[in-house]
């Protein structure tokens, strides 16, 4: 492989985020007032953002890196979310006096795994990305140091991604030993000769890259590790890890199978609608019981991932732009369903009871109302983003003549209506327990809830310039 | 030309006078909630008013201004479409609501709900203009909708009193019967154009060959069964036989609604359709006649209930029926543009009945014109207005109800065939029997002794001017709106169907002038007869009304006073056995045992599956590894299983 300086212009984005974050863990041992590195973090995502748009298109690194507006489109969701997540974190960790600079430190470097695996055009470099995204987050998930179920957490979500992580090796290496290739351009080419197609091997190199993308997207049945690590995890870094590495696994699900497994479409999209159809069943039938919000939201998120995947699995340019578009979409109101939690926390004795959202609407309606968008928007009902979200995932699986699947999810999000609503109904039409008291009110989780919710409503009524965003950033895929 | 803000603004303003008196009325607004509604209502008037001007100019605008969704041809869109046909509904309908808006602040004052009536009446006013500057079938079928549901609301205003509860309750239920109708037109033409955008499809009808279907026997060709199925909705909201029955009954709500909306315009919104999808119903000859036969006969029907009514509201409202009734039948003959012109004179006149009617109840607090009589001399604005309005709707000379419905009636008489000169007979008929009813109220009401009990006579007094200037204004209307279609018989141009000629058309007329003079002296004359008729039974003192009763009550008495027995045939043929099925099938079949069993079936099985997926989340790691071990060797299997074979 051939270094050369104009390769570096392709991954500026990733250099710069990766330069500052250093730069930042060595200002941090002198910054006081923890406050000043989340600001400062917070400059280095939006400085990443700004070059993110800006980045040429290409390959780079002998196609270690593909830059295309599908990698692009990624960033911005994992940059939005990172974005989002240092502005709910500080009040969250001060009220634990647990506000260290390493966390948003890692929140950074967790990210930019993040945008390595978008961009990754070589099975090699997706791995890289994707350790270290996931490393960074195992630390993240146990920051709570002196909380039991943080390190729970902790623990095992790393043990059980090193399992995954397992696989993905299994995966590639047997890619490797068929095609004699890592690089996805030319995996797709191999198999597109048609000489290994049906070849045991391959099938089960297949089924090794389901497992591994399904456990980062939280698929049943590799979703196990979720509803624990969300529950147990502090509150900002289950938003964060939610969408984060959640999209991050649809980034790379669809690089993998639509692009460079595009002539196996009919296997592991099978494969994938069985996944799809289990996810969102565990998903929903299990969340119907919680009564514990954020374990409420763990499940929902493992249902929601189920919904994506049928984006996936209608294999075509039309689904993948579904799929990011709901990405999108999910990142907002998922996050700011979070971020509601966040808000209504009282002073780290936490806030995690579906009871605790009983006649909200009157201690607190404007927070009420916010929470009944993201509600409404999550179970899809219009005219909020959820209903855009699934309406264009609902098409393109229709149109690639997964009409079967479409029946289930319709069904199941029937059902999702039963617990998301149990919460509306909690907030507008039963009396309040007891006062709800916030002793500090965090202007910059407002912020987070007012953008969040205004990109809820905005894309549930203008939703052409996101649909048509997706589809162009999709046209790298064909047909 | 594109939509400017001033087309949005339009449906906009009482939109917006909806919001702020729907979340504030309540609390804040009370009282004043008529402040907000009428200058909204009255903007829009304004901005109605500067729109014609510019089409009148020769412009027309057509375009999307908020697309929701695409997907494939489907596309959710609002748009507007402003052609001619459209300002004449805008005039129509902003100027009647503004004055029913102003009216109401005298006679709703001190009602309870205020602030709640405002509101629906600018909801009623929103979605109305909605309907008329659509530019596709959707949005059509929305505003269609929801002047249903405002018209629902309004007729139940009084909810606590149980008659007009029921009332507003099966204005809807038998609107569903039209708009189900309505709705398969609608998937019909997306089905067959793939859109549902006005010039779109009817581009599309251009050169487009019907296919023909067989259904249940006989041949019928795509088109006419659109046609046919849009006419349904046209059947139901116009209060045409057989789904006229709930137009009567909705006179329960407020009297300014019934002026409003079940007169001047939310009724008319099914000849608007018609007029509208013009380039579908040409195209079907079989649609076309069954459009016309069922004017024709609504209007004769309605008209002959009407002689005998003795309720003021419930005599106009048949009359409504049998005047939208001459509409459609001007429709059906192709005769568009008069149906409009109608529909336009029409909505001066029998607004100004229906404000009169209510100046007339705000006095006497009654509604049976037996109770009435002799109110000329408390209450002469309203008496010498709605003399006027009588007068229009008879069709006397130079009266804006004379032009447009002397034009139908010669229209419908030029038309193809002998169907058209039987068909102009019925309507001849009929023009005699409106100026007998019409001045058969006049006189009971109006005339002779107050037979309502000195008690009460004392207390007759004129209505506040609030509600007298929109009766006057609205009188002015009645004389002098029909002069911008003046017969061309009579050496005029008819500028009104001139206007109209690039949305609807003109129909050829098979005949001569002097065949038009004759037609429009016949009708003169037999209004002139019907007005003689009625005061010769009810202006001089006279038994004869009641000698006739007593010799007719047999057959065509009893019958015309209950309505041909309508009601109770739907009750016996519909209502009852749709109860009884729903009592003794639906109640404990459907509902007990399949709807219930499913209801609470499925949460117990969901529940069970949930607690066995509950045992399996153990928080044990290495059982979580398994799980996801085994998940992945039971893939490999399946993965083997599918597509090893290959």
């Amino acid at each position: 492989m051939n270094f050369q300086m104009s390769d570096m212009a392709y991954i500026l984005p990733e250099t710069i985020m990766a330069v500052c974050a250093m730069l930042l863990l060595v200002a941090d041992l002198v910054i006081h007032d923890k406050k000043v590195t989340a600001w400062l973090s917070l400059a280095i995502v939006g400085a990443t953002m700004a070059f993110t748009m800006s980045v040429p298109v290409g390959t780079a690194f002998s196609g270690m890196v593909v830059s295309d507006r599908y990698a692009t489109f990624f960033k911005m969701v994992f940059l939005i979310n990172a974005a989002l997540t240092i502005l709910v974190s500080g009040a969250y960790f001060s009220a634990r006096k647990e506000e260290h600079g390493e966390y948003y430190i890692l929140m950074l470097f967790a990210t930019l795994g993040m945008m390595m695996m978008a961009s990754s055009g070589d099975l090699m470099s997706l791995y890289l990305g994707l350790e270290l995204m996931a490393l960074s987050t195992y630390v993240l998930a146990g920051f709570l140091r002196r909380d039991i179920k943080s390190n729970e957490a902790s623990v095992k979500y790393f043990m059980l991604g090193a399992f995954s992580s397992a696989f993905l090796l299994y995966g590639i290496s047997l890619i490797y030993g068929l095609t004699g290739t890592t690089q996805l351009a030319g995996i797709a080419k191999m198999l597109g000769e048609g000489t290994i197609t049906g070849n045991p091997v391959l099938l089960a190199a297949i089924v090794m890259f389901v497992v591994a993308f399904g456990f980062k997207v939280a698929a049943a049945p590799f979703h196990m590790w979720a509803p624990d690590v969300y529950e147990g995890a502090p509150t900002p870094v289950t938003a964060f890890m939610s969408v984060g590495p959640k999209a991050a696994g649809f980034a790379v699900m669809a690089r993998v199978f639509v692009a460079a497994f595009a002539s196996e479409l009919a296997g592991w999209s099978a494969l994938l609608a069985m996944l799809a159809v289990l996810t969102m069943a565990v998903g929903n039938i299990m969340a119907l019981g919680q009564t514990n919000i954020k374990r409420m939201l763990a499940y929902s998120s493992i249902a929601h991932a189920g919904y994506a995947l049928i984006g996936v699995i209608a294999g075509t340019a039309q689904g993948v732009a579904a799929m990011m578009n709901y990405m999108m979409i999910y990142a907002f109101m998922n996050f700011g369903a979070f971020a509601v939690i966040i808000l209504l926390d009282r002073n780290g004795t936490g806030f995690d009871g579906l009871d605790d959202f009983r006649g909200l609407s009157k201690t607190r309606p404007g927070i009420a109302f916010i929470m009944l968008l993201f509600m409404f928007s999550l179970a899809g009902i219009p005219p909020t983003a959820g209903f855009i979200g699934k309406f264009y995932l609902f098409t393109a699986a229709v149109n690639s003549g997964h009409v079967y699947i479409v029946i289930a999810a319709a069904i199941f999000s029937a059902i999702s209506a039963y617990f998301y609503l149990r919460v509306v109904r909690l907030m507008y039409m039963e009396a309040p327990d007891s006062e709800i008291m916030c002793a500090c009110e965090p202007v910059r989780v407002k912020i987070v809830l007012a953008v969040t919710a205004a990109a809820v409503v905005l894309i549930g009524l203008f939703p052409d310039a996101l649909v048509s965003l997706a589809r162009g950033s999709a046209s790298v895929f064909r047909g | 030309m594109g939509i400017t803000a001033t087309h949005m603004l339009i449906p906009g303003l009482p939109l917006l006078a909806f919001l702020i008196n729907g979340l504030f009325g309540a609390r804040v607004i009370k009282e004043k909630a008529h402040w907000i509604a009428t200058l909204a209502v009255a903007g829009s008037w304004l901005l109605s008013v500067l729109t014609v001007m510019d089409v009148l100019g020769g412009k027309t605008y057509y375009g999307d201004v908020y697309r929701f969704l695409t997907s494939g041809s489907l596309q959710l869109a609002v748009g507007f479409c402003i052609d001619q046909l459209t300002v004449v509904m805008l005039v129509v309908v902003t100027t009647v609501s503004t004055l029913v808006h102003i009216y109401s602040i005298g006679y709703m004052h001190g009602e309870s709900g205020y602030w709640r009536f405002y509101s629906y009446l600018s909801l009623f006013t929103f979605s109305m203009l909605m309907l008329v500057m659509s530019n596709n079938f959707l949005q059509l079928y929305f505003g269609w909708e929801a002047v249903g549901v405002c018209s629902y609301l309004l007729i139940g205003f009084y909810y606590n009193k149980e008659s007009a509860a029921i009332a507003g309750k099966k204005a809807f239920i038998v609107n569903r019967f039209g708009d189900f109708g309505f709705a398969l037109g609608l998937f019909l033409v997306f089905i067959n154009f793939g859109s549902l955008d006005y010039r779109t499809v009817f581009a599309a009808l251009q050169n487009w060959q019907s296919p023909v279907l067989h259904i249940a026997g006989f041949d019928i060709d795509r088109i006419t069964l659109i046609a046919l199925l849009l006419f349904c909705g046209a059947v139901g909201k116009s209060a045409q036989f057989p789904l006229h029955v709930w137009l009567p009954d909705a006179m329960e709500g407020p009297t300014p609604v019934s002026a409003l909306i079940h007169a001047a315009t939310m009724v008319t919104a099914g000849v608007f359709l018609l007029a509208r999808c013009n380039p579908i119903f040409n195209m079907s000859h079989s649609a076309m006649m069954v459009v016309a036969i069922t004017g024709a006969f609504t209007a004769l029907f309605a008209a002959t209930i009407a002689l005998v009514q003795t309720d003021i509201k419930r005599v106009i409202a048949y009359s409504t029926i049998s005047q939208l009734g001459y509409m459609v039948l001007a429709c059906g003959v192709g005769a568009y543009s008069a149906g409009i012109f109608h529909l336009y004179t029409h909505a001066f006149f029998k607004a100004l009945l229906f404000l009169g009617a209510g100046s007339v109840i705000h006095a006497v607090h009654d509604q049976d014109i037996r109770n009435m009589g002799g109110l000329y001399r408390h209450m002469k604005t309203t008496a010498i207005t709605f003399w006027i309005a009588s007068l229009s709707i008879s069709g006397f000379p130079l009266l804006a109800g004379f032009f447009s419905k002397d034009e139908i009636l010669w229209l419908t008489y030029a038309s193809h065939g002998s169907l058209g000169k039987v068909l102009w007979m019925v309507g001849t008929l009929v023009a005699l029997l409106t100026a007998f009813y019409s001045f058969r109220l006049i006189f009971l009401t109006f005339h002779g002794q107050f037979r309502g009990g000195h008690e009460k006579e004392h207390h007759l007094h004129e209505s506040p001017s609030v509600m007298t200037i929109p009766l006057i204004i609205l009188c002015v209307g009645s004389v002098a709106a029909g002069w911008v279609g003046l017969p061309p018989a009579l050496g005029f141009e008819n500028h009104f169907a001139h206007f109209l000629m690039p949305v609807v058309g003109h129909p050829e007329a098979h005949g001569s002038h002097g065949e038009e003079l004759m037609v429009m002296l016949l009708s003169i004359a037999v209004g002139l007869a019907g007005i003689g008729a009625a005061w010769m039974l009810y202006g001089k003192k006279s038994d004869i009304p009641d000698r006739m009763a007593a010799a007719l009550n047999g057959v065509p008495y009893r019958w015309l006073q209950n309505k041909y027995y309508v009601d109770e045939f739907y009750d016996a043929v519909i209502v009852r056995p749709v109860i009884w099925v729903a009592k003794n099938v639906l109640l404990p079949v459907t509902d007990g045992a399949i709807i219930e069993g499913i209801v609470n079936g499925v949460p117990k099985s969901i529940g069970w599956f949930g607690e066995k997926l509950r045992s399996l989340q153990t928080g044990v790691v290495h059982h979580y590894a398994t799980i996801m071990a085994t998940g992945a060797f039971a893939l490999v299997v399946l993965a083997l299983a599918l597509m090893g074979g290959r």
